[in-house]
């Protein structure tokens, strides 16, 4: 019992769970015929179910998985893997009756019914439900209430609201400035641009992968991967000073880890140049400045040119332009991940005497 | 004189009730057709009450399957409808003040035998975020936002974000520690934005001679909460803002939401 535990601990090291995440997408994506069957649906959440059984067993587990507050994101775990692997199904589905020459599913369904009662109907089971259920769950779990407010004593860690906890595992990678302000902005930004950036006429008002693979790989990596268990390991792997604690180990506030980064200057100038840092700080930091300024402005044209030409010519300009400004800023965290874990990088650009970390 | 007397199916009382009913004044002032269960009434029904007329009278065999719409969008609606119900009640027992916020919210929980109003306002909160993101998930898998649905999916961004910050105005109000530590964290995100925070960059570039433009007391988290840390000012802002700004914005956006809906031709489907 004691090796399943420490199992599960190592894997849900930041570093392996993330890969782990993108391993999973990549493979469902992939191998997605086989994923659309039933079996590996139910398969995959009662897989969960048994996981979250068995957790609870576990002290430290408990605590933290039946923390009020926490517990919508248990609900939002399996809700999610079940709607992810639903609508990856019905694109199968509908992929294969496309194929066949039948035309998506929702094209046979596409004769009108009327709203009363059909409609209607449904639209007053579904209300009853959705009472019932939130009735139930707020006569069985109390709404949490801890002590009063006190400015003076910072509880730690100290969490945003669940939903925004992605959003603060970014401040382990990037300053605030851009985990708390630009890239949220950006994602608003991106989420709008989405239909205008997005010329693909085909798959529109039914469910299809083949059709959409980039739209729907790229969707599911920003949605599932980045934003929404990310969450998951703000919420419930992430414990005193923020440090990184397995669903099965004591939040011990006391657990030290080493804080080797090293920014990207010092990489160039004492390590690799052995000399001291330039006096003036745009010098200091130009290598990281040129750095940054070829992953924004360089990278896109050159792909333009070479990886990315067919979407360059299918796009046109402005909107190949923006669609891969959003895309690099979308894969500057992963980025960044990589570069901490594989090269202790902290900053590239460390400007603190303006406040500009990147 | 042959018998030709026809004998009437008898009616029971509850017919008779029925029928006398349903002639009234009363009742025809109020219902102006039959039950619908011709085709003329089901029209009728659809055109002759405001909050039906959200629909339209026929719908795509595919727009009502849950495996299509899997019914997110709906629930998004109701569970904020029960919200504002359920706050409205709420209002009428809390204090937006330093001195009762907390103290009323303990009154909640511990005077009202049976009470689960604070109960239904917060898990129905935290499921309406998950609703609303399963909704633009499930709008996204079957390319609904494309044309003509692009500027209906952008509402739609605006009213995620909103739906995030009446999440997040909400959370500050009972005032506790789980709140303000919160609020703490989500707010400090303020003060590092570009130029309008004062650790953002290039806040220090906004300089009149030796004065700084940008300072903790006039930036943009002091914006946010009214003073330079999560206090009375703040749990004022949150509250005016939670109970009034929010849901007015929202509504409005949503009465846009449903009308496009309806416009763009109703739920999507294949052309």
């Amino acid at each position: 019992m004691g090796f399943i535990k420490g199992a599960f601990n190592q894997i849900a090291d930041p570093r392996l769970f993330f890969l782990l995440a993108v391993g999973a997408l990549l493979l469902a994506v992939w191998k997605r015929e086989a994923v659309a069957s039933n079996a590996v649906g139910y398969g995959m959440l009662a897989l969960l179910g048994v996981f979250f059984v068995f957790g609870t067993f576990d002290a430290n587990f408990r605590l933290i998985v039946t923390k009020p507050d926490n517990v919508p994101i248990v609900g939002l775990i399996f809700l999610l893997l079940f709607f992810v692997w639903y609508s990856i199904r019905e694109g199968v589905l509908n992929d294969r009756r496309i194929a066949a020459g039948n035309g998506p599913i929702e094209k046979a369904e596409s004769d009108r019914v009327w709203v009363w009662p059909d409609l209607v109907y449904t639209e007053l089971i579904s209300l009853i439900l959705c009472s019932v259920v939130l009735i139930v769950w707020s006569i069985l779990l109390k709404a949490p209430l801890e002590q009063p407010a006190n400015p003076a004593n910072t509880p730690n860690p100290s969490k945003a609201p669940w939903y925004f906890l992605g959003l603060q595992e970014m401040l382990v990678y990037f300053d605030p400035w851009l985990a708390g302000v630009v890239l949220p902005g950006l994602i608003i930004v991106g989420l709008i641009c989405i239909p205008y950036v997005d010329k693909n006429p085909k798959g529109n008002g039914y469910y299809t992968f083949t059709e959409r693979k980039a739209e729907i790989t790229i969707f599911l990596f920003g949605f599932a991967v980045l934003w929404a268990s990310l969450i998951v390991l703000g919420t419930f792997l992430r414990g005193p000073n923020w440090n990184f604690f397995g669903p099965f180990e004591y939040w011990d506030i006391h657990k030290l880890a080493a804080l080797t980064n090293v920014n990207l200057s010092e990489y160039v100038w004492v390590r690799g140049l052995r000399t001291s840092y330039p006096s003036l700080y745009l010098v200091r930091e130009l290598p990281g400045i040129i750095l940054v300024l070829f992953y924004v402005m360089a990278l896109p044209v050159i792909l333009a040119k070479s990886l990315f030409k067919g979407y360059f010519e299918k796009l046109g300009a402005p909107r190949y332009y923006v669609t891969a400004f959003l895309f690099l800023m979308m894969l500057s965290l992963p980025l960044k991940m990589l570069a901490r874990w594989i090269f202790n990088l902290k900053y590239i650009v460390a400007i603190p005497e303006i406040f500009f970390n990147i | 004189m042959a018998d030709t007397k026809t004998v009437a199916p008898k009616e029971g009382p509850a017919t008779q009730f029925w029928n006398w009913l349903t002639e009234t004044q009363v009742w025809t002032s109020v219902f102006r057709h039959d039950r619908p269960d011709t085709d003329r009434n089901r029209v009728l029904v659809m055109l002759s009450n405001v909050f039906l007329h959200l629909h339209p009278v026929r719908i795509r065999k595919s727009g009502v399957k849950l495996r299509y719409t899997w019914c997110m969008g709906g629930l998004s609606f109701f569970l904020f409808l029960s919200l504002t119900l359920t706050g409205l009640l709420l209002m009428f027992y809390y204090r937006p003040t330093l001195e009762y916020a907390y103290t009323d919210i303990v009154g909640l929980r511990e005077h009202v035998p049976l009470g689960i109003m604070r109960e239904m306002h917060r898990w129905g909160a935290h499921a309406m975020v998950i609703t609303v993101w399963l909704h633009m998930f499930r709008v996204f898998m079957t390319g609904s936002y494309k044309p003509p649905r692009e500027f209906n999916w952008s509402i739609g961004v605006i009213m995620l974000v909103l739906t995030l910050l009446l999440s997040f105005t909400g959370y500050l109000l009972p005032w506790d520690q789980l709140a303000i530590w919160a609020i703490t964290v989500g707010s400090n995100m303020a003060r590092a934005t570009p130029f309008l925070g004062y650790e953002g960059p290039g806040a220090q570039l906004l300089r009149l001679g030796d004065v700084p433009l940008i300072h903790a007391a006039d930036d943009a988290r002091f914006a946010l909460l009214g003073g330079t840390f999560v206090g009375e000012g703040a749990l004022l802002r949150f509250y005016v803002l939670h109970c009034v700004g929010l849901p007015l914005g929202i509504a409005v956006l949503m009465a846009v939401h449903f009308w496009r809906v309806r416009k763009d031709g109703g739920i999507s489907g294949p052309m």
